[in-house]
Parts: structure tokens; C-alpha cells; sequence
């Protein structure tokens, strides 16, 4: 498996140090490639032949009313839905059907609509939870308390911390997380995808219920993350001015239709896209 | 106030709650013993013991795990019989009696938290009772279990580790309160470790925990194991240091409600809402019996304390479910908090 390791230094570090670097193991394949995914509940087709890629590296929106099917999309991706019909191609395997319990391990991470985080534990224990699927000792050796997994521990709060730090809640690594703003939760879910280090993450309305402050900080962070580590986003969100802001390709959903992909110029120009969903002002 | 200056406020509370389990359990171990009439320790601590530690097996799968079972008397009666069985057929020590008794209703746990992989909560909760039903109908209907005896009721091999003999109430006591401090020492660990916050992921999101990479299914399974095997044990003592027979009728349904009920008003998700709930579910019958024969001078009879007994428990759980759904567990830490304020001050 060709995962990038590419640390995030602590959050004081000055980019354009070589730390930031790029590794280059993924810059030739696409990050993620879907072909003719369909996907259908009942009689209703939630996704119709959808294919599109995403670059390493690359902010890839993929916009549309309510309905259109976006989650949807995420969610194969995620292997929490099963499609009717075609191929998810990450790092060079293709997957019928994702494997969700093993999408960490092939280097996906993903942060949920409605938040999904752990009430009952501390923002910590929930970022760290992001790396329980490399963790290697057993409970045996962690019930005992043997170096192994000691120093395994260790190693995971170091990380959790350097993440924290980076997204502005290490102050709050040991309130539980139900406790937290929904701001910060927000970016308590996002440390815990971006801990364990992936090549490919899949943001679901990050900005949902944010304020506008709160807003420009998530997007800060998003753009951050993607230039200090080379990892590729795919960003589902509804407010339209972050999406043209942020992102470098953008696909957009109809019921189920993939009607336009573009560049955020040429989405905004698009007279398809304009009637399905940008409405008359935006034009 | 004016201590808080050279005295650190955090480091010392720490402290002071591992001192005050350590007084706790110097007072079990060397006082109690000593003081306890033997009516003391075989009606209200011998039972307490046992049901503090199966609640405490329960409180793994379901408070920490989120997976409600209702077969607990169901893996107490494995660990009764197993280690029964063990002791008769292949003459093994009682240490080693407990091990693989602990064993097998790990063994016979995970069986019956396969249905967990895909059942959630009630329709969990019901698919945990065939193995309640089950086993109470194998231990009943083949007579091997309980070595053939005509009244499916067997005595419970003499108490004895080693060359010691602890048939003696305060032996049977000692006995059970190793069993007890020891696994919930283990319980301790476990719940503080990685494995034990996957635990809890798998209960706050499921699907969460399965796509960031918890490993959901082993986390579930080894729930399953581990609070069976516990509650296996507590089988072991409910039979061998308590009852001192080896017998189905005791471990049916009525029991395995009762184990839930225990961690429900001790405090689901917590060590010692297992330990609280017990004691209320063991003393408060006993209160009940002194209080009526106090107060009504034996004009109410046993039948009628029994239901008047259900009704108020029953009513009991509903008031903490409405009102204190963290349990007892939750008012004592209320109160502490409170108490340490006051002193504090003072």
C-alpha cells in the first residue's frame, strides 16, 4: 500500500519547510477515481452513472440541492452504501464495494453530516480513536501495562496533541466532547479524520452550523491541512461562496445526475448549473 | 482557602480517592472479618459480593459497551456448573475450577453475542434471551450437568485453596472478596484502557467508530467474552461461597432482571455503580422484612412483603430512570463533590 506519510508539524512551524514536502508516491494515480456508480433505494435512483476523479492535492467540491444525492455519493465511497453498479478506484484499487471497517487502512478518512462523535469521551480520546485501526497491541498488553503499549499510547497522545494544537483545541483535549460548542466539535471531528494521517478525506458540510467566524476558521484549516500535507479533500457543503473560495474542481449533482464539473469559473458560468441550482442571482 | 497556596489542588485528590479505596478495602479485608456476625456475612455480604460483580461484568457489555443483555443469570449458571464440573470430572483445584469456568462462559458468550454483530439494542436485548432460556433448559433437562442427582440440586464442593479451608463464613468471605477485588481491579484497567474506549465508541456511534477504523466486531465480541467470563465468576461465588448448592432454579430470569436492575440504579458506565447498586438491591429487602415486622408487629405476612417488596423496587427503578438516570453512582459523586467543597471551606 502506498500511503504518503506526511506528518503535520506543530502549528507554529513556517511553511515551505521541508516538512510540508509533498511525498510523492500518489501524485501520478488519482487519489480516487469513481466509474458509473449507481446507486438506487427502492424504486428511487439516488445516483445515476456517476464517474469523476479526484488529483492529490486537490479541494474537489461536489455541490447540489437538497436530495441530489451528495451524502449519497460519500457514503459509497465509505462502503456504508452498497452501489448497484461500478468501481471505486483508490490509490490503484478498485473496490465493487468499499470496505467500510477498512477504510482507515487504505488511507480514507471522512467526517460526518450530523456529527458523530463519542459523547461519553473526552475530545482526546475521540481523536485518538482515529488511530485504533493501526494500533497493534492487544488488550492483554494494554491491561498489563507492558512497554509496548505504554509507548504505544504515548506515541498516539503525542499525535493527538500535534493535531490538536495545529486545528486550535489543545485547550480542550480533556473536556468531554459533549460538553464542547458545536464549533468545536466540528473541529474535534475533523482532528479525529486528520490524525490518522489520510490520503483522501471526505468532508460532509463541514461549515453546517457554523458562524460566520467559525466559518472562516474551518475553511482556514481545510485549505491548511491540504497545503501542509498534499492530501485530497472532497468537500460537500451548501454555502456556495467557501465552495468557490476553496476548492480547485467542482462536481455538481442533480437528482442523481452528474450535470456539470469544472473548474469554480466554469461552474459558475455553466447555464445547467445555474438553473438547477445557483438560481437566477448567481448568474 | 489559605492552603491552596503551598498545597497543590489536583495531584493530592487523586491521591486521596486511591487512599480512601485502600482504607475501604483494609476495612473489608482485616475488620469486617472480625466484626461480622455470620448472619452478617452470608445474608447481606455473600450476596452482595456475587451481584456486585456480575453487576459489574453486565456494566462492561452494556454501560461501557452499549450491548443490553438479558442473560446474565444465564453465565452465572455457566460458571456455577462449569466449575462444578471441572472440579468433579477432572479433579482440578478450585483456583483452576474458576479459570476455566470463567472460560467457558467466555466461550458460550461470544456464541451468543454473534446475534450482537447484527441486533441492536431491543432486539438484542431479546435474542440474549435465548441464552437465559437455553441454558437454564440444558442444565435442567441433562442430569450429566449436575452429576446425576435426582434433585438437580447438587452441594457445592468444600471451599478450599490450596490447604486452606474457607468453608467457614468468614473463609467463603475472604474468598469472594478476592474473586471480587481482584477482577475489579482487572475491570479497572480495562475500562481506563484504549480497548475500553473503543468500548465506549462502539456504544455512542456505531457506524462512526466501524468507518474511522475501530474494529467494531472484536471489540464486541471481546465484550461479550470478558463480561461473561465476570460474570461466570460471580456464578461461581453465588453457588460455591454463598448458596453452597450448584442449582438451575436460582439463575433464571428474575436474576438476570435483577443484575440489570443493579446497574441501572448503580450507574450505568461505572465501576462502583455496580457495587452501589448491589447494596441497595441486597439491603433494601432486608430493611423492608425489619421495618414492616417493626412497625406492623407481623401482621404482614412473607407473600405480601415479597410483592410489596417488587412493587416499591419496581417504583424505585422508575423514579431513577426519570430522575437520576445516572444512578446512585451519579448522587454519591454529587455529594463527594459537595462534601470536599464544604471541607474545603472549612
Amino acid at each position: 500500500m502506498s500511503t504518503t506519510v506526511v506528518r503535520l508539524a506543530a502549528a507554529g512551524d513556517a511553511p515551505g519547510s521541508g516538512v510540508f514536502s509533498v511525498a510523492a508516491a500518489t501524485t501520478s494515480a488519482p487519489a480516487l477515481a469513481l466509474d458509473g456508480i449507481c446507486l438506487s433505494f427502492g424504486g428511487i435512483r439516488a445516483l445515476r452513472d456517476i464517474s469523476f476523479d479526484v488529483a492529490p492535492g486537490e479541494i474537489r467540491a461536489i455541490i447540489g440541492p437538497n436530495g441530489a444525492g451528495k451524502s449519497s455519493l460519500v457514503n459509497v465511497i465509505s462502503g456504508l452504501y452498497r452501489a448497484d453498479a461500478g468501481t471505486v478506484q483508490i490509490a490503484g484499487q478498485a473496490f465493487a464495494r468499499m470496505p467500510a471497517s477498512r477504510l482507515a487502512k487504505i488511507g480514507v478518512a471522512r467526517t460526518f453530516q450530523n456529527l458523530a462523535l463519542f459523547p461519553g469521551l473526552t475530545a482526546a480520546q475521540n481523536i485518538a480513536s482515529g488511530l485504533a485501526f493501526r494500533r497493534r497491541s492487544g488488550l492483554l498488553a494494554q491491561v498489563l501495562g507492558l512497554s509496548a503499549a505504554r509507548s504505544e499510547s504515548a506515541r498516539e497522545d503525542e499525535e493527538v496533541r500535534e493535531i490538536a494544537a495545529f486545528l486550535g483545541i489543545g485547550g480542550v483535549l480533556d473536556r468531554l466532547v459533549s460538553t464542547l460548542p458545536y464549533g468545536v466539535q466540528k473541529q474535534v471531528d475533523l482532528a479525529r479524520a486528520l490524525v490518522a494521517e489520510p490520503n483522501l478525506l471526505m468532508l460532509d458540510e463541514p461549515m453546517a452550523g457554523l458562524t460566520v467566524t467559525e466559518k472562516a476558521e474551518m475553511a482556514a484549516h481545510i485549505r491548511a491541512v491540504r497545503d501542509r500535507t498534499g492530501l485530497a479533500i472532497i468537500l460537500i457543503e451548501h454555502d456556495i461562496g467557501v465552495v468557490m473560495e476553496l476548492s480547485d474542481r467542482i462536481a455538481v449533482l442533480d437528482h442523481g445526475v452528474k450535470i456539470a464539473d469544472g473548474t469554480p469559473v466554469e461552474i459558475r458560468r455553466d447555464p445547467e448549473v445555474i438553473r438547477a441550482y445557483l438560481g437566477a442571482e448567481a448568474a | 482557602m489559605s492552603l491552596s497556596a503551598d498545597v497543590p489542588v489536583a495531584p493530592p485528590r487523586v491521591n486521596l480517592r486511591a487512599l480512601g479505596l485502600l482504607a475501604l478495602l483494609a476495612v473489608a479485608v482485616l475488620v469486617v472479618p472480625v466484626i461480622a456476625s455470620p448472619y452478617v456475612i452470608e445474608a447481606i455480604l455473600l450476596p452482595f459480593l456475587a451481584l456486585s460483580l456480575a453487576g459489574l461484568g453486565l456494566n462492561l457489555l452494556t454501560g461501557y459497551g452499549g450491548q443490553v443483555s438479558l442473560g446474565s443469570a444465564a453465565f452465572m449458571a455457566v460458571g456455577a456448573f462449569a466449575a462444578y464440573n471441572f472440579q468433579l470430572r477432572l479433579g482440578v483445584s478450585l483456583p483452576l475450577a474458576i479459570v476455566l469456568a470463567a472460560a467457558t462462559a467466555a466461550a458460550i458468550g461470544v456464541v451468543f453475542g454473534l446475534p450482537s454483530l447484527r441486533l441492536r439494542g431491543f432486539y438484542l436485548a431479546v435474542s440474549t434471551l435465548a441464552a437465559q432460556f437455553f441454558v437454564q433448559w440444558a442444565l435442567t433437562k441433562f442430569s450429566w450437568f449436575s452429576n446425576d442427582s435426582a434433585s438437580g440440586v447438587v452441594a457445592a464442593p468444600r471451599l478450599t485453596v490450596a490447604s486452606l479451608d474457607l468453608d467457614a463464613p468468614q473463609g467463603r468471605y475472604l474468598f469472594a472478596l478476592t474473586l471480587v477485588v481482584g477482577i475489579t481491579f482487572l475491570v479497572h484497567r480495562i475500562v481506563g484502557s484504549r480497548a475500553g474506549v473503543n468500548l465506549i465508541a462502539v456504544r455512542d456511534d456505531e457506524t462512526a467508530a466501524k468507518v474511522i477504523g475501530v474494529p467494531v466486531l472484536r471489540t464486541k465480541l471481546v465484550a461479550f467474552a470478558i463480561s461473561s467470563a465476570i460474570i461466570g465468576v460471580a456464578g461461581v461465588i453465588w453457588a460455591y461461597a454463598y448458596l453452597r448448592t450448584v442449582e438451575p432454579a436460582g439463575f433464571n430470569l428474575d436474576r438476570s432482571f435483577q443484575v440489570l436492575f443493579i446497574i441501572i440504579i448503580g450507574g450505568l458506565a461505572t465501576i462502583r455503580g455496580a457495587f452501589l447498586g448491589a447494596a441497595l438491591i441486597v439491603v433494601f429487602p432486608l430493611l423492608l422484612a425489619r421495618t414492616s415486622s417493626f412497625a406492623f408487629e407481623g401482621l404482614v405476612d412473607a407473600g405480601v412483603l415479597k410483592l410489596v417488596e417488587r412493587v416499591v423496587l419496581g417504583l424505585v427503578i422508575i423514579l431513577f430512570l426519570i430522575a437520576e438516570p445516572n444512578g446512585l453512582s451519579a448522587i454519591l459523586g454529587r455529594a463527594t463533590a459537595r462534601l470536599r467543597a464544604v471541607l474545603r471551606r472549612g
